[in-house]
């Protein structure tokens, strides 16, 4: 057991600040144990948002010590012994309380996708694809919506673009879409012009904050950005569809 | 006095309670109905427990061994929930178990793949062919993410971050939910004449438990509260393979996929105890050599399963058993070994949120070392008493489906059964709620009264000036569970139980919470200690009664089964003094064409020997 310094940001939409607490660390904690320690023992209100304590369902995004982190993946051995500890909530979506901020912007972009469209069934009634078709699909479905990358998008975070771009986690969303075996549907268009592909100026920051380590720009941004520009940009394929029609 | 017109009020047909998988489903089954549907959850949409289910959804589609087939899981789930279960429900579930599965697929699910392009199947314990249409081990994920994303192109509303206080009643009949939001701390009535209860479990009586904090009783409370009965509240399933190291992450799954793909249990002798612990009535369904286990693991069809994958209760009692005779491993738990069974890279793609887990919360390599694991509070069998084909409870427009209900699962649930329960009767309970709102004429309303009554018990917690801290009254009563109502049980430790449970109702009747209302935990604690305590006194007192050893009810002092204890389920309710009331009440027969599936001979019943009960579901 050792004593650490936290500093946790408290307030509301108003305002608010940094607090310090000094709490007991045991060995093997997470950011996320520490916390619900402090709120145990010294500040009963003070609001965390957490479900699965398993990093699995991507609720208790914060920002730990500056980086964007899921605080039940942060292990307090990570940080040198004599570290004070600095938690803030995500910067890019207003405060409700604490640790926890308003995050249903996301949920409305969501909305706005165009849902999945099944092919018809074989014959037999049933469905079929292969697993290699659909290996790069369920790296995208492995988000947990923890919308870390979220955050830390230049274009949602310092330009505060939310008018013009839905964001990494939502163009992975489109990707699963569009790269589905299954899926009858055509988002490309949708792709550039409603959901704003063009904003991305591929930093990949979003990449290296995802918790399930899923490649968002180069597997799904750079993949959508090169079907968004074969469709609207090739000069010999909309000569074609001018003549032939089609996608 | 609180003026109910200043208080938000919404208007449904049916309100859900709970955003898992059973919740989601049932309200796109209303919604899909044409039913004003409202979803009520705790959290933001898409983080229920639901999303912690790892290893997969059972259903008979018989794409991995065409053998399979709904009278064959229907037997399975019989003998695992050690014939206890409802006849019915089984039989339902077995039935529409595969439809339910291949509709998400239709939704956009994408699971694993057969090399003929079809759904994977995986083996599990207690199921006797590979059954579990799976995704790697985040099954649950993509259960919750393609409900989801079908639900938000529906016309139900979802409110996130609001949770239910009470179910509203007016002359016996439901007639909305008292609710606040958590984001503003801010009260609403919802006014409705159905409510679903899908509120999942209430492990987090339990110290050591794999349940999110969510997982408090509510729908069991609410239920009790409105005068519903709650049964077969003494078969609480441990998972014989949780965390045990390090201490914060202790209870938290390791998916039995682990021994599906060919994980084996060691203690720290490196024996493979489970040979030892192998019950006579599955000796003939279980390998005996390591040589035989390991037949079957390549794919021999004749061999006999591992006893790595015997039902989890069977497995839970051998860990600590040998915890117990001081083969433990060092922190109180055993081995369980992958890296020596499969190469690094199967491990990683068949197990990679296990591999993460563990390397970043415990800093092991599952794909070279062995894993620490031992038993954790996982999964309730018992809940609100439904009737078996439309989910309604005794309560005119209260259903309850998924983990909140009781029936399906009796003393014991298999590994996959719940994501095709929740499937299954999260549609059944949608249809129910469906016919009772058409059928209804005047639906009821609720008097202000009740209304400024259930917000008062709520504010009470804030206005009162001093009180116990309800952080602290929760660690004592997940303490007292973990030593009074665990695996082992006997009659002086449960008597123990339940006085404690006693004290601390009094000391949570007294709890304050500090600040406002807004966004406040220490709120939601005190609020949902109410839920607990009601969950903790039925799991107490029920096993208190069950004097015999069946499924996941274990009494030291009275070993084994005992068949006059079949006849009965043990059933609480509130009685008129406002005391919990609990008795046994006999369960009927189970209709001979299924009694007939549920004790044939395997080889009977795979011989086609076995008559076919007529289409009923």
């Amino acid at each position: 057991m050792a004593n650490r310094q936290f500093r946790v940001w408290r307030g509301n939409a108003q305002g608010g600040n940094f607090q310090d607490y000094e709490v007991d660390v045991d060995s093997g904690m997470v950011v996320l144990d520490v916390l619900h320690r402090i709120q145990a023992h010294q500040a009963p209100d003070m609001a965390i948002r957490w479900n699965c304590k398993a990093g699995k369902c991507g609720s208790c995004s914060m920002e730990i010590n500056g980086y964007p982190k899921l605080a039940c993946m942060t292990r307090m051995s990570i940080y040198p012994d004599d570290a004070t500890i600095t938690v803030q909530p995500l910067k890019t979506f207003p405060v409700i309380k604490d640790l926890v901020t308003d995050v249903s912007w996301n949920y409305e972009q969501n909305k706005r996708i165009p849902p999945f469209k099944p092919k018809p069934v074989d014959a037999d009634g049933r469905r079929r694809m292969y697993q290699e078709d659909v290996d790069r699909v369920q790296e995208f479905r492995k988000c947990i919506e923890c919308y870390l990358c979220q955050n830390v998008c230049h274009v949602l975070r310092d330009r505060d673009r939310k008018d013009a771009f839905v964001g990494p986690r939502f163009m992975i969303r489109l990707a699963s879409l569009e790269m589905h075996p299954l899926d009858a549907g055509d988002r490309i268009e949708a792709v550039r012009k409603d959901f704003g592909s063009g904003l991305c100026n591929i930093t990949k920051c979003c990449t290296d904050v995802c918790p399930e380590h899923i490649k968002i720009t180069d597997n799904a941004i750079i993949p959508l950005k090169e079907r968004v520009v074969d469709r609207t940009y090739d000069p010999f394929m909309k000569l074609v569809r001018a003549i032939f029609g089609g996608k | 006095m609180l003026d109910t017109r200043e208080i938000q009020t919404v208007t449904h047909d049916v309100v859900v309670i709970g955003a898992g998988g059973a919740g989601l489903r049932a309200a796109i089954q209303c919604a899909d109905q044409g039913l004003n549907t409202a979803v009520l959850t705790k959290s933001l949409l898409g983080k229920a427990h639901t999303v912690m289910a790892e290893g997969g959804v059972a259903a008979a589609l018989g794409n991995v061994d065409e053998r399979d087939n709904w009278r064959i899981h229907f037997r399975d789930t019989m003998r695992g929930g050690k014939f206890l279960n409802d006849w019915r429900m089984a039989e339902l579930h077995a039935r529409n178990a595969p439809a339910r599965v291949q509709e998400l697929e239709d939704w956009g699910a994408v699971f694993d793949r057969t090399p003929k392009g079809l759904i994977s199947q995986r083996n599990f314990g207690g199921h006797r062919y590979p059954r579990l249409a799976h995704v790697g081990d985040r099954t649950g994920l993509e259960m919750i993410r393609t409900l989801q994303d079908h639900l938000i192109h529906t016309r139900a509303h979802v409110h996130m971050e609001s949770t239910a206080l009470e179910i509203l009643v007016e002359g016996g009949r439901v007639a909305g939910v008292a609710a606040y939001w958590r984001d503003t701390g801010r009260f609403m009535v919802l006014r409705a004449p159905a409510v679903i209860l899908a509120t999942g479990g209430g492990g987090r009586a339990w110290r050591v438990t794999s349940n999110s904090w969510e997982y408090t009783g509510d729908g069991y409370a609410l239920a009790y509260n409105a005068g519903a009965e709650l049964m077969d509240m003494e078969f609480t399933q441990f998972h014989p393979t949780g965390m045990v190291w390090p201490p914060s992450v202790r209870g938290t799954l390791v998916t039995e996929g682990v021994r599906g793909d060919g994980g084996i249990l060691l203690n720290n002798k490196g024996e493979r105890f489970m040979f030892n612990y192998i019950p006579e009535k599955f000796a003939a369904e279980t390998a005996d050599t390591v040589e035989e286990a390991s037949r079957w693991l390549e794919g021999d069809k004749n061999a006999r399963r591992p006893p790595e994958l015997l039902t989890r209760d069977v497995v839970a009692r051998s860990i600590l058993a040998e915890v117990r005779a001081g083969r433990g491993s060092p922190h109180g738990g055993v081995f369980l070994d992958i890296a020596s069974r499969r190469p690094a890279e199967v491990i990683k793609r068949k197990l990679p949120s296990m591999y993460h887990q563990f390397k970043e919360l415990a800093d092991v390599d599952i794909t070279t070392e062995k894993m620490e694991v031992g038993p954790t509070l996982h999964y309730f069998m018992g809940g609100v008493r439904v009737n078996s084909d439309t989910q309604q409870s005794r309560v005119p427009g209260l259903f309850a489906c998924g983990e909140c209900s009781a029936g399906m699962h009796g003393a014991n649930r298999l590994g996959g059964n719940s994501l095709s329960d929740l499937l299954v009767f999260g549609a059944l309970a949608g249809d129910g709620a469906a016919a009772y709102v058409r059928g209804l004429g005047q639906p009821p309303a609720a008097t202000d009264a009740s209304i400024q009554t259930a917000f008062r018990r709520a504010t009470d917690i804030l206005n009162r000036e001093s009180g116990p801290n309800p952080y602290l009254v929760h660690e004592q009563l997940q303490d007292a569970m973990n030593d009074f109502v665990g695996i082992v049980r006997n009659a002086e430790d449960l008597k123990r139980g339940i006085e404690e449970i006693e004290k601390l109702k009094a000391s949570a009747a007294q709890v304050k919470a500090h600040g406002a209302s807004q966004y406040n935990p220490g709120w939601d604690e005190a609020l949902s200690l109410r839920s607990l305590l009601i969950t903790a006194e039925a799991v107490a007192r029920a096993a208190l009664i069950r004097e015999e050893s069946r499924g996941a009810h274990y009494r030291v002092d009275f070993e084994g089964e005992r068949d006059e204890w079949l006849q009965y389920n043990i059933v609480s309710r509130m009685g008129n003094d406002g005391r919990m009331e609990v008795e046994k009440v006999l369960r009927p027969d189970g209709p001979s064409e299924l009694t007939s599936i549920a004790y044939a001979k395997i080889e009977d019943l795979e011989a086609g020997r076995v008559a076919a009960p007529a289409q009923g579901a």
